[in-house]
């Protein structure tokens, strides 16, 4: 038994909130919240958390796990452990490993050495078409069997609309969404950053924002066409907003997720050809940073994810042509965004919690994001005051790919409860 | 200063004064480009590029001498460090830190170990280890030239980074419109072809807006880069439009890739429209000088009869390069100039 006493509860699935109680029992499930819970057991764990943040764990819906093939870059182990450190107990991986998760067996193997880590959640997400390279269809159907929650070819997009159609028509059978990574790979040609007024100063390829529009906008109308579940991830662009309002509006089942890095950062941190600031979609400039806050405060994003995309820190020292794209966030996400978002009062914590927990819960269809009284204890306490300096060379991740490196941020995770157990306590991974 | 400066200074009065004044600038803290390398245009100041012009001037007879050779730079090395095939830049730097008797070492991609997979950071450790005072550098790449500064106490000159930057092409052609213009002010200067891949193209905008010089923008829109007219030139499609006012005609050379690229449709519909023959010339109100970084192509952005001819400068650009070139080296190799000594 564990007994938190007299947190404040954040808790936007149920729109709990308030100083209250929550006890855990031996099964990892929560037992009971309210008022003054007393425990008369022998053993109980009995933790004060007043005057900190009760949350459900956080979920990061997007990262990327690099095992099997590139475990020098990360592997589940070190990504489990710096999700738990961040305070997430449920991720989703991404399908873009050596080989591709593109088989029942590679997926299996995924969720066992997952399981043998015993750090939280972790889910995995399908390719769509076999290896990724957008001609055949996955076997969709037998990896559902072995529990993937979505599909998708993150990374690039199925650049043929006739398979796209083709997958989205299949996958409506499993009632599992396709997560689209909205990019042309005509327009997106051989650029390396948003072209604009940055790419210009300093004579870098660019990448239109309309590379990604005119995927987000093929993409739900082929919602419309299918009735199927399409989910925009780390979506960017001013334009790709307007396409998802009026799909929601519509009614068709279109979602979608942004990043913290393209709420907090824009393509002036290209300038002195920092190679952590190399990503895809690339960082936008203001107007599309405005664009998505605004997304946000109106509801229109069901949640932020990550992206946490680690590479080994000699990939990075290279020109930042040849740098490969991404950067690593999970150790990052949560401090990042109260900062950014929450004290400067663009956000309530309420609202930031839920694009973290209920938000891609649903999105998924998962059992997680919830505080309620039969839910697996999947629980994050935050303290929103901490100020600390962000260091990636005591991250947990292999990758020391972040941009954020010396910024000074607020909030700190506390503890990280996932099925009961603590498994992170002040940012150590017990 | 040290002995070597000080023997030179003996042989060349011109120098003398430089030396002094470059001695009060240097208490004036704002040391910009003598602090370390020369890699932008863009952050440079315009007094910066004001010195380096003057100093050039002093150096320009240095060429009609009958033994081209000051000992400026004796005693120090100076890798020439080209990941991308090029001869007349490469030609110039040696020839230039020869002339000021520098150690030259060049080292192109064919014999470099970029080939063979080593990283480009290690190949500045190398060089750093090998005692490499200067490192003049060119990479397809734009940022290398700041990638390479930071693995060593070196000083880097930027040859041409991608379609990033290429600033010692951008002195020379100030110093060679200076020279025959007197000043830079208020000039309009028509820079015509491809942009958006030209680092020559963004280096000069950045020097010529600085200077105080009009800068006007010519070429198909396909080869325009987004936002261009926020850097502050005035972008026209059709060489008419400029033909009032433009005091230099600057052109571009167009690569064979854009064709291939579908930027334009042939090369006979961009001379068409973008070529510049003597009788287009003719159509200018003012007398035009005209500049090329070349290699040219004949017959495509320029024709014969132009290339050849009285307006134009490119010959005096390449001689120009060598005495910019000079100017920089000097400059930046100077005693007391480093890094850590900025602090």
């Amino acid at each position: 038994m564990m007994l938190l006493k007299g947190g404040d509860i954040i808790d936007p699935s149920g729109g709990l909130s308030g100083v209250a109680d929550i006890l855990i029992n031996e099964e990892g499930f929560i037992e009971n919240i309210g008022q003054d819970i007393e425990t008369d057991e022998e053993d109980a764990l009995i933790i004060d958390v007043s005057g900190l943040k009760v949350m459900p764990g956080l979920v990061d819906m997007h990262v990327h796990l690099r095992e099997p093939g590139y475990e020098y870059k990360e592997n589940i182990d070190t990504g489990l452990k710096a999700a738990a450190a961040g305070g997430f107990t449920t991720i989703v991986c991404m399908p873009n490993t050596s080989p591709v998760v593109d088989t029942r067996s590679t997926v299996r193997f995924i969720k066992e050495r997952a399981g043998a880590a015993g750090l939280g959640n972790l889910y995995v997400a399908g390719a769509a078409s076999k290896g990724l390279e957008g001609r055949d269809m996955a076997e969709i159907g037998d990896m559902v069997a072995e529990g993937i929650v979505a599909v998708t070819d993150d990374g690039k997009s199925i650049a043929d609309a006739s398979l796209m159609r083709r997958v989205l028509e299949y996958i409506k059978m499993f009632d599992i969404p396709f997560m689209v990574h909205a990019e042309s790979p005509e327009l997106a040609g051989a650029g390396v950053m948003h072209e604009g007024l940055v790419a210009t100063t300093i004579g870098m390829p660019g990448i239109p924002a309309q590379a990604e529009s005119v995927i987000v906008a093929r993409d739900i109308e082929l919602a419309e066409l299918t009735g199927s579940r399409v989910h925009i991830t780390h979506l960017s662009t001013e334009s790709s907003l307007d396409y998802v309002r009026r799909a929601k509006a519509k009614g068709l089942k279109v979602t979608c997720d942004v990043t913290p890095h393209h709420l907090t950062m824009t393509d002036d941190a290209v300038m002195g050809f920092d190679t952590n600031t190399k990503v895809n979609p690339p960082l936008r400039p203001q107007r599309h940073v405005d664009a998505v806050i605004k997304g946000l405060q109106e509801g229109v994003i069901d949640a932020i994810a990550s992206d946490h995309a680690p590479h080994a820190v000699h990939e990075k020292e290279s020109s930042y042509i040849e740098a490969p794209f991404g950067m690593i966030g999970l150790e990052t996400s949560l401090a990042v965004l109260i900062t950014r978002l929450v004290r400067t009062g663009i956000l309530t914590l309420e609202q930031l919690v839920a694009k973290l927990t209920i938000g891609p819960a649903d999105v998924l269809g998962l059992d997680a994001g919830r505080l309620e009284v039969g839910a697996p204890a999947d629980i994050t306490v935050v303290d929103p005051d901490v100020m600390w300096t962000i260091d990636p060379n005591i991250f947990y991740s292999l990758g020391r790919n972040c941009p954020y490196a010396g910024w000074e941020v607020g909030g700190k995770v506390k503890y990280t409860i996932a099925g009961g157990k603590i498994i992170a306590k002040n940012g150590v991974v017990e | 200063m040290s002995a070597t400066t000080g023997e030179y200074i003996k042989t060349t009065p011109a120098i003398k004064d430089r030396s002094v004044e470059a001695g009060t600038e240097k208490s004036r803290g704002g040391d910009h480009i003598m602090d370390k390398d020369l890699i932008r245009i863009r952050t440079l100041d315009k007094e910066d590029i004001v010195r380096i012009l003057d100093q050039a001037e002093s150096f320009y007879e240095i060429l009609d001498r009958p033994i081209r050779k000051v000992p400026a730079l004796r005693g120090k090395i100076v890798v020439n460090l080209f990941f991308e095939p090029s001869t007349r830049t490469r030609t110039s730097f040696e020839l230039a830190a020869k002339t000021l008797s520098a150690d030259v070492v060049n080292i192109a991609t064919k014999v470099s170990s970029a080939v063979k997979g080593e990283s480009i950071k290690d190949t500045a450790l190398t060089l750093k280890s090998l005692g490499a005072n200067i490192i003049i550098v060119r990479h397809s790449h734009p940022g290398v030239p700041e990638l390479i500064s930071k693995q060593g106490d070196f000083k880097v000159i930027n040859a041409g980074d991608g379609w990033g930057e290429h600033p010692t092409q951008s002195l020379l052609d100030l110093f060679t419109i200076r020279r025959k213009m007197g000043s830079l002010k208020d000039l309009h200067v028509t820079i015509m072809g491809d942009i958006t891949h030209s680092r020559v193209a963004r280096s000069n905008i950045y020097a010529l807006t600085k200077m105080g010089a009009h800068v006007h923008i010519v070429a198909p829109p396909t080869l325009v880069p987004a936002c261009l007219e926020k850097l502050g030139v005035k972008v026209h499609y059709h060489i008419e439009e400029v033909m009032e006012y433009t005091d230099i005609l600057y052109l571009l050379r167009i690569q064979m890739e854009r064709l291939e690229q579908s930027f334009f449709p042939s090369l006979r519909e961009y001379a068409q429209f973008f070529g510049v023959n003597a009788k287009r010339l003719e159509q200018f109100s003012k007398e035009v000088m005209v500049m090329h970084p070349g290699p040219i192509n004949r017959g495509v952005e320029i024709s014969h009869d132009v290339a050849d001819g009285m307006d134009t400068y490119i010959e005096e650009q390449v001689r120009n390069g060598v005495v910019v070139r000079m100017a920089i080296l000097y400059l930046i190799s100077r005693e007391g100039a480093g890094r850590h000594d900025v602090a």
